[in-house]
């Protein structure tokens, strides 16, 4: 009982805390750029906004436009309580494994994707199939990446692969290092970050994400821009917690969790920080110079499986 | 007393055969009669064989027909129970959907007898197949199978692509008949008989055991439709009517499946991993061509053909796994394999014939083949737009739906390939598994493409934009598919648990982990390995889902929705030339992906009747590389052989009497 209960408060950290961590990377970026930056609790203020504001929906929006915000929503509000957040073992996680995860961001995907051709614009449309291409590239990379590292643990459960990396002296394994520097490039992809995809652009040549949801408003845009940032909450506590896994709780004790919640807390932040850092760095890609990067993604996840095969099950 | 149920159901299946030629006169009689006889054949054929499956037993029935010295042998054990009751329920689903869509055949003047006559001996030759328990039955009921699938492909026959299309169908279908007859002789050479029992007791050397696999590799392979030999598939279905289109592609295709399992597994069963390894390969490849190509169609059925490809390529790929898992012994890992594979050729046939009914509705109503000209058909068909969204999903390998299941169960087979001694198998086995990654997204975009070109946007033409709700019939039958595509996704370890009736059957092997942890979670391996709750998956995604409305209720009563013009940058209204078409919206793959297709893109310009226009070909390297030339050099040699036709009395009286020498040297 007190695991479904801690699981649940989990879950509701994590969505009340998503837009935390966007405006962290908006202030952080800010910084760099320069310039006074928002504070970063700004995004809660915006998402209040956008929940008071009228929805206004085009005429000939079907009932997909209605109900693709709702469906965003619960599905990447039901992929967070499946990721081990500050504790291991949490009954929730038993419900689906990794697999299951990249296939509950590939229905939410779907439905945003349809969306966006639901009105009939150019940019809906042009938004969708950018977007489908994208993800066509960056979900097998993942697959391969979390696969290498479910072949090391033979387990593909997000909470048992934690618990026995955690239980491993550390060592530094070739086919880890591959596989975290795939899925790093696979998730400024799937987030939509800064050289696939530019959150904070409205120039039509360069948007993705933005093309698909430019026709909504009010609650449901609030809903879609939540569930974005809630998605990139997600990426980087996978990262953090499939690669830098220390200091997670094993069992459910209030202290060991207090002092997970802390070094998470701590390590979400500098993550955050390096995005922000990297942004500032690097350009917005070319749309067709995007398969390259994704394609290197590919193969490190896939050297990274081949490295594990080869040099570490004998 | 399942098999007396089956002879019942092959029976009703030809009764609705022969009602044609029996009441020529009473139109109304047979057209409805004819349909009713065949649900009922599919209902008792689904209760033939899911008994059959559930209660793992095996019967066995000699009828006195046949051969002189060879009397038909039929039997329904869980393999033949499961194949069987796939036929019987798509069958079922197929009769309600039939009278309304046939009804614009009739409207059109076409003669109904042929399509009755050759749909119900299509069918019983489908339920025979899989009964058949001696090579000379089942090969008779193959030809049944093949060849009143020809006559239903050339249904429309005034049209020459029909024609072409049923002509190679037909070929293909003869020579992968030819080399299932010679995989056949192999067995019965060694065996001593024609009877399977006679067969599987067969002491084979390993070469022999080899040809006698690869014969039926290729000609199972044929008619299941793996690369290469998938290229009469794309060619025919679209040309099908397309209930016959969701039999073939949903079902036809799974009984050579089934050919393939019962050759392999139970004639067979002396595995050798590199026959795995040819399966596998030639899977992973049928399932990204197939995606890639399917990714270019825009005419609808083509489209569904193309992906019917990807999914036996995914199948195979779990019949790959299995084998090498079974040729280096790992029986357990082996029925895993197996159970995805058969687990996913249900969901195929579910999945995909519904989608096929659907893309024949849509068809119906909007008069139009081509994805360019339809758009909005959910305003207009909203029923018939849900159920082919469920199907879309299923397809596309999404949870909670049946499709994503089989893709996690073979995933998961695949992840065991450090198992293996060998490190070049070992590494093989990942790269599968990339492969099929690769395929699930792809498949989910190219299903973006078709859901929201066909059924959202505005309209492209105006027979689109008159098109009404299909009719109720047609509707009732999408709607068992899409609640069995939901069931088989919610309900996968009840599903496992059955299904593993057959590994037992086949491998001696069940998956007694699969279903040890309860009825909600699916965990194949253990369950830390892992494990998926897909009844819980989807009262999460309900609760979810509840929990954010019921927040928005008072919000929404406060504030309702503002219906409004879609905002058009202030230079007048949006009309449909402005949305993205199905050749913009694949266009990035095409660009990424472009040695996969041989394609041709040009501008052609002005004149007099149109403006200047885009057009894009997109061809299939199969065809142009292998069958293009093949067929070159059989008119070649025909040509040259045609030499000895002088077309001279004598010299033809000479050729008798060489030949008369001839065999009178050879016999004497």
């Amino acid at each position: 009982m007190n695991g479904w209960l801690l699981a649940l408060l989990q879950t509701g950290l994590m969505i009340a805390a998503a837009p935390l961590l966007s405006g962290w990377v908006k202030w952080c970026k800010c910084i760099f750029q320069n310039r006074q930056g928002a504070a970063p609790w700004q995004p809660y203020r915006d998402l209040g906004k956008l929940f008071r504001k009228e929805v206004v929906v085009a005429a000939n929006a079907s009932p997909i436009f209605r109900i693709a915000p709702y469906i965003v929503f619960s599905v990447t509000a039901l992929a967070c309580s499946v990721i081990p957040l500050v504790a291991t073992g949490l009954p929730t996680s038993a419900l689906a494994d990794v697999i299951v995860l990249v296939g509950f961001f590939a229905l939410g995907r779907f439905f945003l994707a349809l969306a966006g051709m639901d009105i009939g614009t150019a940019f809906g449309g042009m938004g969708s199939s950018r977007e489908m291409t994208i993800s066509s590239l960056a979900e097998p990379a993942m697959l391969l990446a979390v696969f290498t590292l479910a072949m090391s643990v033979s387990s593909t459960n997000l909470s048992t692969m934690i618990s026995t990396l955690l239980l491993r002296p550390f060592q530094l394994y070739p086919s880890f290092i591959f596989a975290a520097m795939g899925l790093v490039l696979v998730a400024l992809a799937e987030t939509g970050r800064i050289p696939v995809d530019n959150p904070a652009t409205h120039l039509e040549l360069t948007m993705i994400h933005e093309a698909m949801i430019l026709e909504y408003c009010g609650r449901h845009l609030a809903l879609m821009e939540w569930a974005a940032m809630i998605k990139l909450l997600l990426y980087s506590v996978l990262l953090v917690n499939l690669f830098v896994p220390w200091g997670i709780a094993t069992s459910l004790t209030p202290m060991l969790i207090m002092s997970a919640t802390l070094l998470l807390l701590g390590k979400l932040l500098l993550l955050g920080f390096a995005l922000a850092a990297a942004e500032s760095g690097l350009a917005k890609m070319r749309l067709f110079r995007v398969p390259q990067l994704l394609g290197l993604a590919f193969i490190l996840s896939l050297l990274g499986m081949l490295s594990h095969v080869i040099l570490e099950v004998r | 007393m399942p098999l007396p149920i089956a002879q019942l159901a092959v029976v009703l299946a030809l009764c609705s055969a022969l009602l044609p030629p029996l009441f020529y006169r009473f139109r109304h009689l047979y057209k409805t009669l004819a349909f009713i006889l065949l649900g009922l054949a599919g209902i008792s054929a689904v209760f033939a064989g899911a008994s059959a499956l559930i209660l793992r037993q095996a019967e066995q029935i000699i009828l006195p027909v046949g051969l002189p010295w060879l009397r038909s042998h039929f039997a329904l054990d869980p393999l033949a129970g499961f194949f069987l009751a796939i036929v019987g329920l798509i069958t079922s689903v197929v009769a309600f959907y039939g009278p309304a869509y046939c009804r614009e055949y009739e409207e059109d003047g076409q003669p109904l007898p042929p399509l009755t006559i050759f749909s119900g001996l299509f069918v019983s030759g489908m339920f025979l197949l899989t009964l058949a328990a001696d090579a000379f039955s089942f090969m008779v009921s193959w030809e049944l199978m093949s060849i009143s699938s020809y006559f239903l492909v050339v249904y429309q026959h005034h049209r020459a692509e029909n024609r072409s299309a049923a002509f190679i169908y037909l070929l293909m279908a003869q020579v992968g008949g030819l080399c299932i007859l010679l995989g056949f002789g192999v067995l019965a050479g060694f065996g001593g008989g024609f009877a399977f029992s006679a067969m599987a007791s067969a002491q084979l050397s390993p070469g022999w055991e080899t040809i006698a696999f690869l014969l039926a590799f290729v000609g199972f392979g044929m008619k299941a439709g793996v690369v290469p030999l998938h290229v009469w598939l794309p060619q025919a279905h679209p040309v099908a009517p397309s209930h016959i289109s969701a039999l073939m592609s949903g079902v036809m295709l799974k009984v050579a499946v089934y050919g393939f399992i019962r050759f392999s597994y139970s004639l067979l069963g002396n595995f050798h991993w590199q026959w795995g390894v040819l399966v596998l390969i030639v899977g992973a490849a049928s399932a990204l061509l197939g995606v890639l190509y399917a990714l270019m169609q825009h005419d609808l059925k083509r489209l569904l053909a193309y992906h019917s490809v990807e999914n036996i390529g995914i199948i195979y790929i779990g019949l790959g796994l299995s084998m090498i898992f079974a040729g280096t012994g790992h029986p357990s890992l082996a029925a895993l394999g197996l159970v995805a594979a058969l687990y996913h050729c249900l969901n195929h046939a579910l999945f995909k014939s519904l989608l096929f009914l659907g893309a024949g509705a849509v068809l119906q109503r909007s008069k139009q083949h081509d994805m360019e000209k339809m758009g909005g058909l959910i305003h207009r068909m909203p029923f018939t737009a849900g159920c082919f969204l469920i199907g879309c999903i299923s397809i596309s390998a999404l949870p909670p739906f049946n499709g994503f299941v089989s893709e996690w169960l073979t995933f998961q087979a695949a992840l065991q390939g450090p198992v293996l001694e060998s490190g070049v198998l070992g590494s093989l086995i990942p790269v599968a598994a990339a492969v099929l990654a690769l395929t699930g997204a792809l498949a989910a975009a190219c299903f973006v493409k078709v859901f929201g070109v066909v059924f959202l946007g505005l309209p492209r033409s105006v027979q689109a934009a008159a098109a009404v709700e299909a009719s109720y019939g047609m509707r009732f039958a999408q709607a068992v598919l899409a609640l069995c595509c939901l069931g088989f996704g919610v309900m996968p370890t009840w599903t496992v648990g059955v299904l593993s009736g057959i590994s037992e059957l086949l491998l001696h092997q069940g998956l007694p982990e699969a279903t040890a942890s309860g009825g909600l979670w699916l965990t194949p391996i253990s369950p830390a390995a892992a494990s998926y709750g897909a009844p819980m998956v989807l009262l999460g995604l309900a609760l979810a889902w509840l929990i954010t409305w019921l927040w928005f209720h008072p919000q929404r009563r406060r504030t309702p929705t503002r219906i409004a013009p879609p905002w058009d940058c202030g230079f007048g209204p949006l009309n449909a030339r402005m949305q993205y078409t199905a050749t913009a919206f694949s266009m990035p793959i095409r660009r990424i992906f472009s040695p996969v297709w041989p394609h041709k893109e040009e501008l052609l310009p002005a004149d007099a009747e149109q403006p200047e226009r885009y057009s894009l070909q997109v061809g299939d390297w199969a065809w142009q590389k292998i069958y293009l030339p093949l067929g070159q050099l059989l008119l070649a040699a025909a040509k040259r052989a045609a030499m000895i036709q002088g077309g001279n009395i004598r010299v033809y009286l000479a050729y008798s009497f060489f030949t008369l020498l001839f065999i009178l040297w050879v016999l004497v």
